[in-house]
């Protein structure tokens, strides 16, 4: 696989499988480490799996309890830490051939959805099922805050890239922004629109499931799903909420006309496009939105439902993860 | 109540009757059905029996609640827990109920070979299969004929919804209206059983005088069984209106209020446990949804969040009060759902393989039946299906199952002559 460009080259319209991955267990999320030399899987069989992107080499790590949604790394790519659906924490020596943890500990009650590292790598917040989010020292271990405030569980976290702030999201569809070191919330974007209650079915459904900062740091997005006329059957659309960051104003809210699913990841490029992965009863797509438009430019359909990704560090690949036990890479390179 | 089920399944839809006129019907046509053979004191005891039943609708998952697998390829993202009963373990989800064990027991092995709603709700509340043109009586209305005091004003049946409404079931077949359901929609008090405000007690009396006066005429020329049982039941609505604070679950105790949540389903066991403590026979607690064809895991912790703590708030309470020695709890579904995890992280029907909990009256205690395989997909021991279960509800009050209703000469049989109870379960 030769992917030599930049990732200004990168081109949605050229988007396409390159490599697949397989595992014996349905995966869940997906992550690529800072080095760029390995994606990391999780799976329903409670593992987490490395996988070398050249050779193939594939790793287990089994300490996990349950499964696991969170994935995040050192920045130097030594340590990766997982947050699993047993509320613990666990921290994985790459540069080790021990498949044992470093470290593991009680973090939450219940589900850990989403991990997340400070810009300077030196913090990692969390968020879960306790309705909590917490913030600790990634090297040590040690708990340094806890963020109390939401009223449903936290499905996403998020450090800002430059300013002093994290970002939590929850089922209910409320973000908050969180000053450093305060800890206080100091603003809340409303992204109702990503949260449904269906009274027939008596159930809450959707949630804040993404979220990501532009490049420019002028807006927010917040990715899930809405029009969930049967929640339990699996009917929704996508949508992404674009927020502008200092006024809070919603500004666009990206769709994808056709299709039934919702977000499960969303990231914008650097090449200037925003870019989705979407899983649901039309199936798994990879979705691009210019900056433009409220519908998506292209779409990749996938050759089975997506329920994760992630952006390789050249800016030219993208992970996915399956239910039909595959990881695959697809490549945004305009040429091979 | 409509159910809304995901799979656009409209099952449960019941007729429709307004509730002081089917009142009115019903003691007409109920009062006529009697057992061939009277119940004796033997078998009723001599307290008063009562049956609680809690409705999962839509199809509870087994695996994430009284059969779970952690770690295997079905198990899901949950984990198993220890209850206060040694060996007995569920899922995570249950942390309270779990706490209660010890007055509860399950069942594991049910295979009602039934995936679709309408049909397995009908078989576990019936004992029988469905088929066409065939009619049978649901559990509450042969619990409220078999074991309802009938000098009692309050109706024997009832289910408290999670939705609207609050008319009368079409639930009771050949034994009348008199024993179908008064449906308490979201625990309201029975609809049309306040006096309007517009007509004052005065004149109410008088329009009620008026009433027996005629109708006294009128009988002393053509009574009949029939005409007699329109007047009782006229009495017998009027002294429910006036008995309507049974109905009110805002007279129990702020504490209790508290203890049991201020969400609608805390709500509808509080008033649950008021019914029964009021001598209402059966009461049957819906809660909904658990059809989780999509986000199976996300919606079973949204959704037993909500039931553990009232649910065993109310086992705690009955086994306090000593009513669980006379109350059968019942915890049921119309179908399990699949071992398999679809790729929705859903999980779909499942009637080959699933669990029921049940507790209290005669139910031993801390007892477990039967078995699935490692990864739930099949029954490994001890196989049962719906008519068994009919038969140890029924027979865990006192009713002789294998006696018959007698529906104007014709003997109907109280729960389906070939099946049999779990007799292992009933102490």
């Amino acid at each position: 696989m030769k992917l030599p460009m930049s990732a200004a080259a990168a081109d949605p319209k050229k988007v396409k499988v390159v490599k697949e991955f397989v595992h014996d267990s349905p995966l869940i999320a997906c992550r690529f480490d800072p080095t760029g030399q390995y994606v990391v899987a999780t799976s329903q069989d409670n593992k987490v799996l490395r996988w070398d992107l050249e050779s193939g080499e594939k790793v287990e790590y089994t300490s996990h309890d349950s499964w696991v949604r969170g994935i995040e790394f050192s920045k130097d790519g030594k340590w990766l830490i997982t947050g699993g659906f047993d509320g613990q924490l666990a921290w994985w020596d790459l540069s080790s051939t021990s498949t044992e943890p470093a470290r593991k500990l009680d973090a939450h009650e219940g589900w850990i959805r989403s991990c997340h590292s400070s810009p300077n790598g030196q913090l990692l917040v969390t968020g879960g099922n306790d309705n909590l989010a917490k913030i600790w020292n990634l090297g040590s271990g040690e708990l340094l805050h806890t963020l109390s405030g939401h009223e449903k569980n936290v499905y996403s976290v998020a450090f800002h890239p430059t300013l002093n702030c994290v970002l939590t999201g929850d089922l209910a569809g409320v973000v908050n922004e969180w000053d450093w070191p305060n800890h206080q919330v100091t603003r809340s974007f409303d992204a109702k629109a990503l949260h449904t209650y269906n009274g027939g079915q008596r159930v809450d459904f959707g949630g804040v499931r993404s979220l990501a900062i532009s490049k420019d740091q002028k807006q927010l997005a917040c990715g899930g799903l809405h029009n969930a006329s049967n929640p339990l059957g699996s009917v929704h659309d996508p949508l992404i909420v674009l927020f502008d960051w200092e006024s809070q104003e919603v500004t666009k809210s990206l769709i994808a006309p056709d299709l039934k699913g919702g977000i499960w990841r969303c990231l914008y490029h650097t090449a200037g496009f925003l870019f989705a992965a979407s899983g649901g009863s039309s199936g798994g797509y990879l979705l691009f939105w210019d900056m433009e438009s409220e519908k998506d430019i292209h779409r990749l359909k996938l050759p089975h439902l997506a329920r994760d990704m992630d952006l390789h560090l050249d800016g030219l690949r993208i992970a996915t993860s399956h239910y039909d036990k595959k990881l695959r890479i697809c490549s945004l390179a305009p040429q091979d | 109540m409509r159910c809304d089920y995901a799979c656009g399944s409209f099952d449960h839809l019941q007729a429709r009757r307004k509730f002081m006129g089917s009142l009115a019907s019903g003691a007409t046509l109920g009062g006529l059905g009697v057992l061939t053979r009277p119940l004796s004191a033997e078998q009723l005891k001599r307290k008063q029996k009562h049956v609680l039943v809690f409705n999962m609708a839509g199809g509870l998952s087994q695996l994430e609640s009284w059969d779970p697998k952690p770690s295997t390829a079905t198990g899901g993202p949950f984990r198993a827990i220890p209850t206060s009963v040694p060996g007995i373990h569920i899922s995570e989800l249950l942390p309270k109920t779990a706490e209660q064990m010890h007055h509860l027991a399950l069942v594991r092995s049910i295979n009602t070979q039934e995936n679709d709603h309408g049909k397995g709700s009908f078989m576990m509340q019936t004992g029988r299969a469905q088929m066409p043109g065939v009619s049978y009586p649901k559990i509450g209305a042969v619990a409220a004929k078999a074991l309802s005091d009938n000098q009692n004003s309050l109706p024997g049946h009832i289910q408290i919804t999670p939705g609207g409404g609050g008319n009368r079931g079409n639930d009771s077949a050949y034994l009348g209206p008199k024993y179908s359901s008064v449906v308490l929609g979201n625990g309201n008090p029975p609809k049309n059983s306040q006096r309007p405000e517009s007509l004052s007690e005065e004149a109410d009396q008088r329009r009620n005088e008026l009433r027996r006066r005629m109708n006294d005429l009128f009988a002393n020329r053509r009574r009949t069984a029939m005409t007699d049982a329109y007047t009782a039941s006229y009495e017998q609505a009027l002294d429910l209106m006036h008995r309507r604070e049974v109905f009110d679950v805002t007279k129990e105790s702020k504490k209790d209020q508290d203890r049991y949540g201020s969400h609608d389903f805390g709500r509808h066991c509080l008033l649950a446990r008021r019914l029964l403590e009021r001598g209402i026979t059966f009461v049957q607690v819906t809660h909904s949804n658990y059809d989780t064809h999509n986000e199976n895991f996300n919606f079973h912790l949204e959704q037993l969040g909500e039931f553990d703590g009232p649910f065993a708030t109310l086992v705690s309470d009955l086994a306090s009060s000593g009513l669980l020695e006379n109350t059968l709890i019942v915890v049921l579904s119309e179908f399990g759902r699949t071992p398999n995890i679809n790729q929705y992280f859903g999980r779909d029907h499942w009637g080959k393989a699933w669990s029921v909990c049940l507790g209290g009256a005669n139910i031993q205690s801390g007892a477990v039946w039967g078995a699935t395989n490692a990864q739930g997909t099949e029954v490994s021991e001890n196989e049962v299906d719906h008519g068994h279960l009919f038969h140890t509800y029924l027979q865990a009050v006192g009713v002789d199952t294998t006696e018959s209703f007698d529906i104007d000469g014709r003997p109907m049989p109280i729960a389906d002559p070939a099946s049999e109870p779990i007799k292992d379960l009933l102490s």
